[in-house]
């Protein structure tokens, strides 16, 4: 067992963890953060995509260790407090989401793209940023327009 | 309409919880004292079992129990059942060989279930069960869908032993041959429909848990239907009796048919959970699901079209091989029988129909429904010998298929089916208006001048879902009931709560369910509360497939409402001093007509459970009504689809750059909710016809076990769709609605095949076409041109 | 994953170190493909040296024409590094094309040219520019590199540092990608330096990345797509699965080589 502790959504956690412990587990099983999610074993789907140290990266692709004294932010952190965050709006206005499996991770990488590329995001930008997020419900489409109005809606919050 | 009601794209309740990440599915839920279960896969398509030496797994630490096939047999576990009986051109019964939870002496496909480890940790078990030794006999693998059944193939199960489950037929040979006697022209097809695998982004998972003190059981599951996972446990599997046994499906992540059935990893949770007397945790990772789920489709087919010198069709026959895997899976059989050969008129006026159907067994993964289950490959049949008849008869493939539409309703089929409704014409002017059908010639021109192959392709679809009026499906060997339950909960202060039989795992029941008793009943939608998903809580249900949740589900809860508004008038009655007669409920009150005397819901709700204004003998107190609900028929969604694209034959990638949709879905409760069926189902059409693929090779090895090699439509490959709609209501339900949640998937196939061998100008293209296979199309194609 | 013994160093001397006293160990660098790997338990190395905390080895250094990207720069950050895209614009896209965006955030460039997994795409940069790959012992040529497959000339203990790509004057990469995995089904990397012309191939050799010589003489002699009428590299050595064969690789390579061509030509 090797300790470990990070910043995950503003609290301070550590924990002794068998080495092998991938983010994605320590969020799920030792924080029960659970919003994260697991929907493939080769990096692919992009269900578990969370953010360390403001990039978002795959959890399920990533050791716990690796990440000791980083930043990380989930989906559970997202929303402060009761408001939500621009993007999480505009996945519910948008219906940008069906059974709810790939949504954290498909938000989580559109608020970093949305900060790597800017608020103003066509189309084509949109479904190419998403080559490591699989969604099986909604044949992409609300999610594509969930993202462009998210990220729109991201640069109003920001003014 | 009221901005919560029936018609209203009222935004989903349940998605609050699922963009901050508070969504509980099946693997967030822990029990105190959990362990986890690890199962040890078959690596061979085929082989018996000479032994199993688990000594060494057994003595690493925090390892609790391993078990194999011998343990199951000594508790009488029951086996995995099929609940379809279907019965051979003879009237002999299909042949169901026995399916273990955990395999018996032999093994019969890659991933098949041969022991289970328990352990404290997953990651003990992993290691565990790397070390429990199994000694095979490895044996030749049956693995090629066309040649199961030739002579000489390995036989997978003994009670057949020339790998026939079934040779199934439906309709009139005589009438159909006689018909094609009398044709002018017969268009031939070969068919291959390909194999696929669900995939529904959350893995399967199971907690099972046991209750010394009670002997009763819980099993938490990835389940699109709850009961009858608990029916079929209890009733044929053994675990528990059903009043011992709760089954739990909470959020539930996709399923597209993949979580109806009753699995091995499930049973055994639940049964191991009682042996080791501590809860046992098992969740799928994505290989295990490659292996494990119920695969889709996988059929070939040889399918002929009869017509006669005006061009109207005159017969239709199909010789079908389906390819049902290893073992029957729960609803295995009556996928390529009842599922299909009665879609096979499609929108069409077709006199006479011939349909044979030969089940297989093979050493593969057990192929149950998939989205759309059987009626997707009905409907490639028909509309792919729709165009290619209109191609080789040099007409229009549209106004081909116009000549042919069904116009007048009710219609019967040849083969089984009424028509209730529809208005085919309609469906297809808004389509091909939409795409701009009428200047394709001149796309196609200006792509020829990038050295690119444009193509359009129509698909005019039907399919036959809202299953299924109970009766009926008996009579063809259902063994089960297909009717829907709801119950109506009004509390004291008129909230409601709704609890149905339905399962939502994405297709948003709390919002429409809430929106059908918002219209109801005139109160607030954020009132009402739909409970499904766990046997304790609601009545026997049949639970979310083939389209149903809406055309029976819901009917289910207007029957219920019903009962609510006849009681609630009573209590009306006495509460304004009135006949019951008299009573009028309107925008949520009631009122004495012709008076201005009224009382608002929620204060009527709280006068039926005081009760101070009736006795108990003249009236019950309470304001609570349940309702089972049996469809009359199947519904009828028809639509349009059109699809267009352009190869590049220089690398055979393809782009389609237009997709029209019109469909009839009759009345919508929330069209943001349709649409977005309707977008999923035709990215999965897509992924068929050009992406997805399971392939095993000859030894029975699946090649497409993960992400790496199976191609899952990904948001660069697809497009932005238009989508529309016509109505023409359901004359067969209360609320008019049909089902969405297949469409897409059904349509689309053939629409974007259509468009390729259009593009190409031949009709030799594979599912899924492939940039290679693509590329050697176009080849075809150049070859095809020179020698023209 | 089997269990392991987890190091991090904080230098490349201790890592080194590190390296020669697990010879069953392996150097973590970004993980996108070693832990995938150990996740399907087709790996198990005793030991995981994390190299992620050795800061010297970020950063890119553009001196003299010659780009120098050190080892564990990842790929997101030669995708969008200014320097890369003004000096070899190619490489700043090919980066930009390995896997996803949050692979391309975790990723690096010493990893995927020490795995050198026939698929990648960065050995197909590092054959075509000539690229020097310094490790902690010495410097050796791209073209001495690469030795099969995910066999390097690396040595036991020996941790790449950097890589240094001269500045062509003309190159591009086309990447054909494998519809499913997404890696290089076929990738061509095109690059015309000091009057010569290399042609670099990844995806589709059954001994990884390899030189498509009868390509550069022919563009040496005629830099322009037509040059490549008629020449293909011989199927024979070539892969084949389910996505592609032989014969459809040959074809792509020449299809993805005057693209390349034509896009600088």
């Amino acid at each position: 067992m090797t300790a470990v502790s990070m910043m995950v959504n503003g609290q301070h956690v550590s924990a002794e963890i068998d080495p092998r412990t991938l983010l994605v587990q320590f969020l799920r099983e030792h924080l029960r953060l659970t919003g994260t999610h697991v929907g493939c074993d080769t990096s692919q789907c992009g269900c578990c995509v969370v953010h360390v140290n403001g990039d978002a990266i795959k959890s399920c692709t990533t050791l716990a260790l690796t990440c000791d004294g980083a930043e990380v932010t989930t989906i559970e952190g997202l929303a402060k407090g009761d408001v939500l965050h621009p993007m999480q709006a505009a996945f519910r206005e948008n219906h940008g989401l069906q059974c709810g499996f790939c949504t954290p991770g498909m938000i989580m990488t559109a608020v970093e793209l949305v900060n790597r590329k800017g608020t103003n995001l066509d189309e084509h930008t949109i479904r190419e940023e998403l080559e490591g997020n699989l969604c099986r419900c909604t044949g992409y489409h609300n999610i594509v327009k969930a993202i462009g109005a998210g990220a729109q809606a991201m640069a109003s919050a920001a003014e | 309409m009221t901005e919560t009601g029936i018609g209203a794209s009222v935004r989903r309740k349940e998605d609050f919880r699922f963009i901050t990440g508070k969504g509980r599915y099946t693997d967030d839920i822990n029990r105190p004292g959990q362990t986890y279960a690890c199962f040890v896969r078959s690596p061979h398509a085929h082989a018996t079992i000479d032994g199993i030496d688990a000594s060494a797994a057994l003595k690493t630490k925090g390892v609790l129990a391993v078990f194999t096939g011998d343990d199951i047999a000594a508790d009488k576990v029951g086996g995995l059942i099929c609940g379809w009986m279907i019965h051979s051109k003879d009237g002999s019964p299909m042949k169901a060989g026995a399916h273990p939870a955990l395999a018996q002496g032999k093994v019969r496909y890659v991933g098949d279930h041969v022991a289970v480890v328990i352990a404290e940790t997953w990651a003990i078990a992993r290691d565990a069960a790397e070390k429990v030794l199994v000694h095979y006999t490895v044996l030749p693998a049956n693995a090629d869908t066309a040649a199961a059944a030739k002579p000489g193939a390995p036989v997978v199960h003994d009670v057949a032993p020339d790998n026939v489950v079934y040779d199934w037929s439906l309709g009139d040979k005589g009438a159909t041959d006689a018909a094609f006697a009398r044709a002018k022209h017969v268009t031939t097809l070969e068919i291959v429909n390909n194999r696929l695998v669900p995939n529904p982004m959350e893995p399967r998972s199971a907690v099972g848990d046991y209750d010394e003190g009670n002997e009763s059981f819980t099993l938490y599951t990835t389940s699109q239907n709850p009961h009858v996972a608990r029916l079929v446990l209890s009733a044929f599997i053994g675990i528990a009796p059903e009043h011992k046994l709760r089954v739990i499906a909470p959020d539930v992540g996709g399923g597209f048919g993949s979580k109806i059935f009753i699995y091995a990893e499930e049973t055994i949770c639940v049964w191991a959970a009682k042996k080791v007397r501590r809860p046992v945790k098992w969740t799928s990772d994505r290989s295990e699901a490659f292996l494990s789920d119920a695969h889709g489709r996988d059929h070939v087919t040889h399918a002929q079209l009869a017509t006669d010198e005006t061009g109207k069709i005159l017969g239709l026959r199909v010789k079908t091989t389906a390819n049902l895997g290893a073992y029957l899976s729960t609803f295995s059989s009556c996928v390529p029988t009842y599922l299909y050969a009665p879609l096979l008129s499609g929108q069409y006026d077709i006199p006479a129909i011939y349909a044979e159907v030969d089940g297989v067994y093979t050493n593969t993964a057990p192929v149950d429904a998939y989205r759309g289950a059987g009626r997707p490959e009905a409907t490639f049949v028909v509309e792919r010998l729709m165009e290619v008849a209109a191609r080789e008869l040099g007409r229009d493939p549209a106004e081909f298929r116009r000549q042919n539409f069904v116009t007048q309703f009710p219609h019967q089929t040849p083969v089984i089916m009424c028509y209730d409704g529809g208005d085919y014409p309609r469906a297809l002017d808004r389509a091909l208006e939409l795409a701009d059908y009428a200047n394709i010639g001149k796309r196609k021109a200006e792509s020829a001048r990038k050295g690119l192959l444009r193509g359009v392709g129509i698909s005019a679809y039907i399919e036959a879902c809202g299953i299924a009026p109970s009766a009926a499906v008996g009579s063809l060997g259902a063994g089960v009931g297909l009717w829907e339950s709801a119950e109506v909960r009004v509390n004291p202060v008129g909230t409601v709560e709704v609890l149905t039989g339905s399962h939502a795992h994405g297709q948003g029941h709390e919002t429409t369910f809430a929106q059908l008793v918002s219209d109801r009943l005139g109160i607030s939608i954020d009132n009402v509360s739909i409970v499904h998903g766990d046997t304790d809580k609601v009545q026997m249900g049949m639970g979310t497939y083939g389209s149903r949740s809406g055309a029976v589900g819901m009917s289910a809860i207007v029957k219920a409402l019903d009962k609510i508004e006849a009681k609630a008038k009573k209590v009306a009655g006495h509460v304004l001093e009135a006949s019951p007669d008299d009573i009028e409920f309107k925008n949520g009150k009631f009122s004495v007509k012709g008076t201005d005397k009224e009382i608002d819901f929620a204060s009527l709700a709280l006068q039926a459970y005081i009760a101070h204004k009736f006795s108990g003998q003249e009236l019950e107190p309470g304001l609570k009504e349940g309702a089972f609900y049996d469809p009359t028929n199947f519904t009828f969604p028809a639509g349009v689809h059109i699809c267009e694209l352009e190869i590049d034959p220089q690398t055979g990638v393809v782009a389609i750059d237009k997709w029209t949709a019109v469909d009839d879905f009759g009345n919508l409760i929330n069209p943001m909710i349709v649409e977005g069926q309707v977008h999923g189902g035709i990215a999965q059409g897509i992924g068929q016809a050009l992406f997805e693929g399971a392939v095993y090779d000859k030894a029975g090895q699946l090649l497409t076990a993960s992400y790496m090699d199976y191609q899952m439509p990904r948001a660069g490959d697809l497009l932005s769709y238009e989508v529309a709609v016509t109505n023409t209501p359901c004359p067969s339900n209360p609320l008019g609605i049909k089902g969405c949640g297949e469409a897409g998937a059904i349509a689309a196939p053939p629409a974007v095949v259509n468009a390729l061998t259009d593009a190409l100008g031949h009709e030799d293209v594979p599912m899924p076409a492939t940039p290679q296979a693509l590329w050697r199309a176009a080849q075809r194609a150049v070859t095809k041109a020179a020698a023209q | 994953m089997y269990e392991f013994a987890y190091h991090r160093p904080g230098s490349v001397s201790e890592a080194a170190a590190l390296a020669g006293d697990h010879a069953d160990g392996k150097l973590l660098a970004g993980g996108q493909t070693l832990l995938p790997t150990m996740k399907q338990r087709l790996a198990g190395p005793s030991d995981l040296i994390d190299l992620s905390r050795i800061d010297d080895l970020r950063g890119i250094e553009v001196k003299d024409g010659v780009v120098t990207i050190k080892a564990l720069t990842r790929h997101v950050t030669v995708a969008t590094s200014a320097e890369v895209k003004a000096a070899i614009p190619a490489l700043a896209e090919l980066a930009g094309m390995i896997g996803d965006p949050a692979v391309r955030n975790k990723g690096t460039i010493g990893g995927s040219v020490a795995n050198n997994d026939p698929a990648a795409d960065y050995p197909s940069a590092c054959l075509a520019l000539g690229a020097t790959i310094t490790t902690n012992k010495r410097a050796i040529k791209a073209d001495d590199f690469f030795k099969g497959l995910f066999e390097t000339a690396l040595e036991e203990g020996e941790i790449i540092t950097s890589i240094s790509f001269p500045a062509p004057e003309k190159a591009n990469y086309q990447k054909f990608r494998n519809p499913a995995s997404r890696y290089a089904l076929v990738g061509v990397f095109v690059a015309k330096t000091g009057g010569h012309v290399r042609v670099a191939v990844t995806g589709a050799g059954s001994k990884g990345v390899f030189r498509a010589k009868e390509f550069e003489a022919a563009l040496e002699a005629n830099f322009a797509p037509a040059a490549l009428d008629g020449k293909s590299v011989p199927a024979s050595g070539l892969n084949s699965d389910i996505h592609a064969d032989a014969e459809y690789r040959a074809h792509l390579i020449t299809v993805m080589a005057k693209r390349a061509v034509a896009a600088v030509a």
